[in-house]
């Protein structure tokens, strides 16, 4: 689990080292890693008979916690805004 | 938006390919994603710390705003929990979906990674949701609850995706808090959800 930790943390000293260099295809790269592990990760549930079955009850769950994380997180800047106005 | 369409097709021919078996099922025996993972990660670090530039500009934000990231990241594990009493899902799941801050994509690879394929389905479809009711929600978040709520709202999208939406209810003068909060979000997101993850 922390192996995945490690290799952000790792990135983020060799990022820093070449801060003064020009290096634009990094974004590129994460664009492309992105799309590939989104596709396998597609493969992986539309193998997974279990959870095409379930996919509504998995997408209610998911509206849940998506409404209910949105509002707590309005309600922490609600009471910075108060104090910052 | 282009940018998740793309992304979001390529889970769906992907999710057909699978359905229709395209893709033995010993393909998922192999560990491919395991190592694009860690690509992936190296590269979100390299770019984080690779920006310094954009880190000088945060210097001109307001002390008291500088917390909100913080209220945000609270706020959000707060109001998530409540969901624990409303499923069966244990603390560790609602708490490691909710982390991924609107963040899609690397929070469902990190949490299928991490907690198998059904919890990875939800974090994708609630990080979806979460990017959609900011974008749609702004105007009402702007008129109830103040000008951070909608970058709070947003998340680890609020550099990117719900950006523009934030500039114009929010208004020009929160472009950089928006880009600052996105900033440390973003990079709250490996670390939150792996803690989660962690949980008994």
């Amino acid at each position: 689990m922390y192996t995945v930790l490690l290799f952000i943390i790792l990135g983020i000293f060799t990022g820093f080292q070449f801060r003064n260099q020009k290096i634009t295809f990094v974004n590129k790269v994460i664009t492309v890693l992105i799309w590939l592990l989104l596709f396998l990760l597609g493969t992986e549930v539309g193998l997974n008979d279990q959870v095409v079955t379930n996919f509504h009850v998995l997408g209610f769950e998911a509206f849940l916690i998506a409404l209910f994380a949105t509002f707590g997180s309005v309600i922490g800047a609600w009471l910075l805004w108060r104090k910052v106005k | 938006m282009k940018a998740s369409l793309i992304i979001l097709s390529f889970f769906a021919v992907g999710l057909l390919l699978g359905i229709c078996r395209i893709f033995p099922v010993q393909w998922l025996e192999f560990e491919f994603s395991f190592y694009v993972l860690c690509a992936l990660m190296f590269s979100v670090g390299f770019s984080i710390g690779h920006q310094p530039q954009t880190v000088k500009q945060f210097k001109n934000i307001p002390i008291r705003i500088v917390f909100l990231p913080l209220t945000t990241i609270v706020g959000t594990l707060a109001g998530a929990f409540v969901v624990v009493f409303l499923t069966n899902h244990s603390a560790s799941d609602v708490l490691a979906v909710a982390s991924g801050m609107g963040y899609y994509s690397l929070s469902s690879i990190l949490i299928t990674q991490y907690k198998g394929i059904e919890l990875g389905t939800i974090a994708l479809l609630a990080n979806i949701f979460r990017e959609v009711l900011a974008l749609l929600l702004a105007p009402f978040l702007v008129k109830y609850f103040g000008k951070l709520a909608p970058i709070a709202a947003g998340g680890a999208t609020t550099m990117d995706t719900t950006f523009p939406g934030i500039v114009r209810y929010s208004g020009k003068e929160f472009s950089i808090v928006s880009i600052y909060h996105g900033f440390i979000t973003d990079l709250s997101v490996p670390f939150l959800v792996t803690l989660s993850c962690s949980l008994l």
